[in-house]
């Protein structure tokens, strides 16, 4: 009825769909019962006493005494927010301590004191407070703790009853109501559970807790951990049956290893990635056990075996702490997991006896923390809360402080800096996007920022604090990625809300068994039947145990409801250039090469079907019809008035043609050499093209090499070269018709994707020629000067481009919709696509690399609501005839202080949003009033920031820690190619820049914006990361400048599609011997380039600029 | 003489009321999803130009009979057409471009200018009506 498949496409594996679907659950329920059981411990501490002891004691906290208030304030008020919101989430869950079938009502003070947990806001405080005697960096040492001990102390704390009066003494006292405290082990079902497992190891726990950080950085774990292992490594899980748990924690991170591995195993595409995967195999024999510990803590009223009463509210908001996500991270060192993850992770892996992947996972935290200075002092604290004397209060206050990450995280988010003062900005790893500021475990499910980004983390209540921060408010989606993890849904039913249509998502409220809120529009709907039996745990009435509610990203196979026609085959149509000047550039028999290489990679299925036209002044056409001897080329010279010749021979079915088209590829090269025409009529090809795929749809890609100059949509060279680089303007940013706009607009209604390779030596009006892409969801590639012998990286750019583009995923006739909370509206759309209406992008075509981007504004005040969600669902065909719903939800917290919008402002994500609005003011208005836009944009920041948050009376550029770069970043956006003025560029090459930043995602984006320099060569293994054997070092970054370079080392920068290798002069020789493999420094080639994954340009010069 | 200039501004006036009309209605159909962008706009470019040789019709008219307040009155809406249509820029499709309309709230401010225009109208049919009485009674 219901499947969970795991990678695959759904329909060959509806009947193992259950089994497979094991794999799913392990990880997911895992940390349903981490998670819950921190609640507790941190619950009784107590909600109003702790608002004061937290207004009282940030003073101690926060660096800058005098911005302290600011934010404490700030902090509070958020909370009381969140608590609104996270009283219904949680309160079941609290209820369980005091009295398990107690009545709503009476949970209502118990719930006062829990609410605020969830903020972590008085954590942080307390942590702070409890250590500052012992230590003398009090407020970074938190996040530290966060990081590193988070999972374990809830669980000591509970099952020591002792620790209760050592912290009441501490200087929290007041805060403690003990009332709570004892009644939560006991009264609940699993108190028994929790207290078998506090008899196992009652006494040894504390030192163990001591021993137990060591334990996590030393290389291999000692014996005795293992016996130790259920109680912290999982800890929380103390809550429900610990063994269970723990076995099942470990099955969890078993499936999680195999997943790993596999991962390396599996091509990239999830769509090549056949068979259940191995984990998917174990983690199924452990599903069993893994239903019964969730039961228990999500008992709904239907099953009253658990001590909790109603927690049907909790399903919203189950964390999932080994998401795809997570496992993405593990395997890919740029997108680290949140840490957290990590050390829940390691410990049950050092005791399971993975010793690679634990030191894998355990550096991980370590060299994930680095992303903001603050946690430079992480390891140390991590062992100097343990090496305390007094080991009970240091653990709760690591306890504390583990709950208290976010709020500290802000702090240093908000910090101010003085930009005339400090030089070093940069962190040492590349920068992470900022974590939402919402409760954990809505942060474990959230949408992963590789997918979803918001330039405020924190979203302003109204229009009038958006324009008071002056920071633009908008969405980086980059919807199409490919992913490691997905979880696919088969169902017959797609659960959405009946009035907005929005999909059901892990941030809706479940009112009860049968009822859920729309968190976007706060309808309430129906639960359906089908909805109430989960197939994971294959159990009838948790409806919040849906994979749906439990991953922040899923695809849905759409049933024929959502079709208009039946799913189209993959049709592929190539539009090659073969006039005169593409025979000189001589990039015909690359293009045919690669595509006999990737001939049977194309993606697609049994009717795959494609076809071949090639034009100069006339337009050829080739029958492939199955039966030929050979192809047939068709030459209409009419292009005034294009016809099609022959219907249904010219686009063929791959597999039955297979070896016409493949002698067509072979000889095609050989049949233009001699060409001696020199014009090329694109426009009637385009035409042409567009009649031969207007009936099933698909994908024309477009190999041009000059400027069309016959038929319609001729264009004329507009371009003035003695004015390149000239400051005044740049001219002709637009295009010079709207025929390739038209096109393109005709070819999005009929499903059809323009994609352009344009390989040109002169001005080829790529302003123009860009639309016919731009409108019809289609990419846009570029290679200047392209010539097979004379440019050899550029040839190399397009093999491995071209094989790329070949191989990657491809969605046919998609649309994506993107829905937001009621309150905040769409009003401005940046990529490629058209948009069809208010909220609906038309795509023809979508593919893995593209991203869009949208700016948002706050309609109505978000007064009413702590949380606003953005839901991205896009509708596709997949190459194998599927139609799914890939949905993404992002959840982000509402603030209403201008404090809290600063210290979750994604300074990357604005650098992005800024970079796409200004190339369109530079179309629109002119590219120096965009420049001028850019450099207001800072300049209104930073006054903003100080007359408004910032009361130091400091001089200098103040800015908030959290935009630290973003001066940075918008003076290196000015010098793109795509906004600076004064060097000489080429009108195209700065049009294709912009095409780039409007269609990039934010990760390539930023690099191309700001590369990242490393020194090579004296790397050290010194927070490397390990990973399967391979040590990984990872050297810290350099800032851009000029006194960071030296003559005796190796720099590598990385631009994002290029790296450029950097040798000073007096550099090591054996670093040259060994990297390079020429003896020395004299004899490296001048124009070396390598043939990695992605060239390499050596510039063996001390002159510091990287040759081209 | 004067009846006849008035009666024909007056006849002017009502097909421009019914072309802001027709403006409110087909906007507000995007606006709510009835109708896709490409034909929203494909249907109001063909009326820019008529609009704008109303207007300028209207102007003149009041030009030659030397009404030179109700001339002042048409002057800028006649010359804001005429810019509003001069500066389209070359790539795009019209006035209503399909790929921008939902942009920078482009929308709302065509609704807007068309609500503008429709409550201008009124106004001036209301003053060729009261001129054309009053010319058919100087009569």
């Amino acid at each position: 009825m219901s499947g969970f498949t795991n990678l695959n496409s759904s329909a060959g594996y509806s009947q193992n769909s259950t089994p497979n679907g094991g794999a799913a659950p392990p990880y997911q329920n895992g940390p349903v019962q981490t998670y819950p059981a921190m609640y507790p411990p941190a619950g009784y501490y107590g909600a109003p006493p702790q608002q004061q002891g937290y207004s009282t004691i940030p003073g101690h906290a926060a660096p800058a005494p005098n911005k302290a208030p600011v934010t404490n304030n700030a902090h509070s008020a958020n909370y009381y927010h969140n608590n609104h919101q996270q009283q219904q989430n949680h309160l079941p869950q609290h209820r369980v301590a005091p009295s398990p079938y107690s009545a709503p009502l009476s949970s209502a003070p118990p719930s006062q004191p829990y609410a605020a947990l969830p903020s972590a806001a008085p954590p942080p405080t307390n942590a702070h407070y409890n250590q500052q005697p012992f230590q003398p960096h009090p407020p970074y040492a938190t996040p530290g703790s966060y990081y590193g001990q988070q999972s374990y102390h809830p669980s000591s704390a509970r099952q020591h009853p002792s620790l209760v009066p050592v912290t009441a003494s501490g200087p929290g006292a007041p805060l403690y109501p003990i009332v709570s405290y004892p009644s939560a082990p006991g009264s609940s079902q699993y108190g028994t559970l929790s207290s078998s497992q506090s008899t196992s190891a009652p006494v040894g726990m504390p030192t163990q807790m001591v021993g137990a950080p060591l334990h996590q950085y030393s290389a291999a774990p000692p014996p005795s951990t293992t016996a130790v292992q259920p109680g912290y490594g999982v800890g929380p899980p103390g809550q429900t049956a610990p063994t269970v748990v723990n076995g099942q924690g470990s099955a969890a991170q078993n499936a999680v290893h195999q997943h790993y591995t596999q991962s390396h195993q599996a091509s990239l595409s999830y769509d090549s990635y056949s068979g259940v995967p191995p984990g998917s195999g174990g983690a199924d024999t452990d599903q069993p056990p893994s239903g019964t510990p969730s039961t228990s803590v999500h008992s709904s009223p239907g099953h009253h075996q658990g001590g909790d009463t109603s927690s049907s509210t909790t399903g919203s908001a189950s964390p999932v702490p080994n998401s795809y996500d997570s496992l993405e991270g593990g395997s890919y060192p740029d997108s680290m997991p949140p840490s957290n993850d990590m050390t829940n992770q390691a410990a049950p892996y050092g005791s399971y006896g993975y010793p690679s992947m634990q030191s894998a996972y355990q550096q991980g935290p370590a060299s994930h923390t680095d992303a903001s200075p603050s946690h430079d002092l992480y390891g140390q604290s991590g062992y100097q809360q343990y090496s305390q004397p007094f080991p009970n209060l240091s653990q709760l206050s690591a306890a504390l402080g583990g709950l208290s990450g976010v709020p500290e995280l802000e702090v240093e988010a908000l910090r101010p800096v003085n930009l005339l003062q400090e030089r070093n900005l940069l962190p040492p790893r590349p920068l992470e996007a900022p974590e939402p500021n919402v409760s954990s475990d809505l942060k474990k499910v959230n949408c992963s920022p590789q997918t979803f980004r918001c330039t405020l983390t924190s979203i302003p209540q109204t229009q009038a604090l958006l324009n008071k921060a002056r920071l633009p408010l908008g969405l980086l989606l980059h919807p199409f990625r490919d992913l490691q993890q997905l979880p696919v849904i088969t169902s017959n039913t797609i659960v959405r809300c009946r009035s907005c249509r929005t999909y059901i998502n892990p941030f809706v409220t479940f009112l009860d068994q049968r009822r859920w809120k729309c968190n976007l529009c706060y309808r309430v709907n129906d639960v359906p039947d089908e909805f109430m039996y989960n197939p994971v745990t294959r159990s009838y009435g948790e409806p919040h145990k849906r994979p749906e509610v439990q991953n922040a990203t899923v695809e849905f196979i759409a049933s024929s409801d959502y079709m208009l026609r039946p799913p189209q085959p993959a049709v592929y149509l190539f539009l090659l250039d073969v006039s005169h000047n593409a025979v000189e550039a001589g990039y015909l028999k690359y293009f045919c090469e690669s595509l006999l290489e990737n001939l049977t990679k194309l993606p697609g299925d049994v009717r795959t079907r494609v076809g071949f036209l090639t034009f100069d002044s006339t337009i050829h056409f080739y029958n492939l019809q199955e039966g030929l001897s050979q192809p047939q080329m068709l030459v209409v010279s009419d292009i005034d008035d294009v016809f099609i010749p022959s219907h249904d021979s010219l686009m063929v079915n791959l597999k039955e043609s297979k070896e016409l088209v493949k002698d067509l590829l072979t000889s095609l090269p050989e049949m233009f050499s001699q060409t001696r025409e020199t014009h090329s009529a694109l426009g009637p090809a385009l035409q042409a093209a567009y009649k031969l795929m207007s009936p099933t749809g698909g994908r024309i890609t477009v190999f041009q090499t000059q400027l069309p100059t016959l038929g319609v949509g001729a264009l004329q060279a507009r371009e003035d070269p003695n004015q390149r680089s000239s400051a005044k303007g740049v001219q002709h940013l637009g295009p010079a018709t709207d025929f390739y706009k038209k096109l393109a607009l005709d070819c999005s209604g009929q499903q059809i994707g323009v994609d352009l390779f344009l390989l040109s030596s002169q001005y080829a009006d790529l302003a123009s020629l860009a639309c016919m892409s731009k409108y019809s969801a289609g990419s846009v590639f570029y290679y200047p000067s392209f010539h097979y012998i004379h440019n050899p990286a550029q040839l190399e750019k397009f093999q491995k481009d071209l094989e790329r583009y070949l191989t990657r995923k491809i969605g046919f006739e998609a649309v994506m919709r993107i829905r937001c909370t009621k309150g905040l509206s769409i009003h401005t759309f940046h990529g490629n696509f058209f948009v069809r209406s208010t909220d609906l992008l038309s795509l023809a075509n979508v593919n893995p690399d593209s991203a869009f981007a949208v700016q948002m504004s706050v309609e109505d005040s978000l007064a009413d609501s702590s949380l606003a969600c953005f839901q991205a669902a896009l509708l596709y065909t997949s190459s194998r005839g599927k139609r799914r719903i890939r949905v993404h939800t992002l959840c982000l917290p509402v603030v209403n202080q201008l404090s809290d919008v600063y210290a979750g402002a994604d300074v990357q994500a604005i650098t992005c949003l800024l970079a796409n609005m200004a190339i369109d003011r530079s179309v629109s208005s002119s590219l120096s009033d965009a420049r001028d836009a850019l450099v207001n944009a800072v300049v209104d920041l930073v006054s903003a920031y100080k007359s408004n948050v910032s009361n130091l009376q400091q001089s200098g550029l103040v800015v908030p820690a959290s935009m630290r770069l973003f001066p940075l970043y918008i003076l290196a956006l000015l010098k793109q190619k795509a906004l600076r003025t004064g060097t000489s560029t080429r009108l195209d090459e700065r049009v294709f820049a912009m095409c780039e930043f409007k269609t990039q995602p934010l990760q390539q984006l930023m690099r191309l914006v700001h590369p990242d320099l490393y020194r090579l060569d004296n790397m050290s293994d010194q927070g490397a990361l390990h990973l399967n054997d391979t040590v990984v070092p990872q050297p810290h970054l350099l800032h851009l400048s000029a006194e960071r370079l030296s003559r005796d080392g190796a720099f590598l920068m990385d631009c994002s599609n290029v790296f450029y290798l950097w040798i000073g002069k007096c550099c090591n020789e054996m670093f040259i011997r060994d990297v390079l493999g020429c003896p020395n420094y004299a004899s490296i080639p001048p124009n070396m380039v390598s043939d990695s994954k992605r060239c390499i340009y050596v510039s063996p010069s001390m002159s510091g600029n990287d040759r081209e | 003489m004067e009846a006849a200039v008035f009666i024909l501004s007056l006849v002017d006036c009502c097909a421009l009321i019914f072309l802001s009309v027709y403006f409110i209605i087909t906007l507000s159909d995007l606006e709510c999803d009835y109708i896709n962008a490409r034909a929203c706009c494909s249907k109001l470019n063909k009326w820019v130009i008529p609009e704008m040789v109303g207007q300028c019709l209207s102007t003149m008219l009041m030009l030659i009979s030397m009404h030179w307040f109700i001339f002042l009155l048409n002057l800028p809406v006649a010359i804001w057409d005429i810019y509003r249509y001069v500066k389209v820029p070359m790539g795009n499709m019209g006035v209503f471009d399909p790929t921008e309309i939902h942009n920078r709230g482009q929308l709302k401010s065509h609704m807007k200018e068309a609500m503008i225009k429709l409550g201008y109208h009124l106004l001036c049919f209301f003053i060729y009506l009261y001129s054309m009485i009053l010319a058919l009674i100087n009569d």
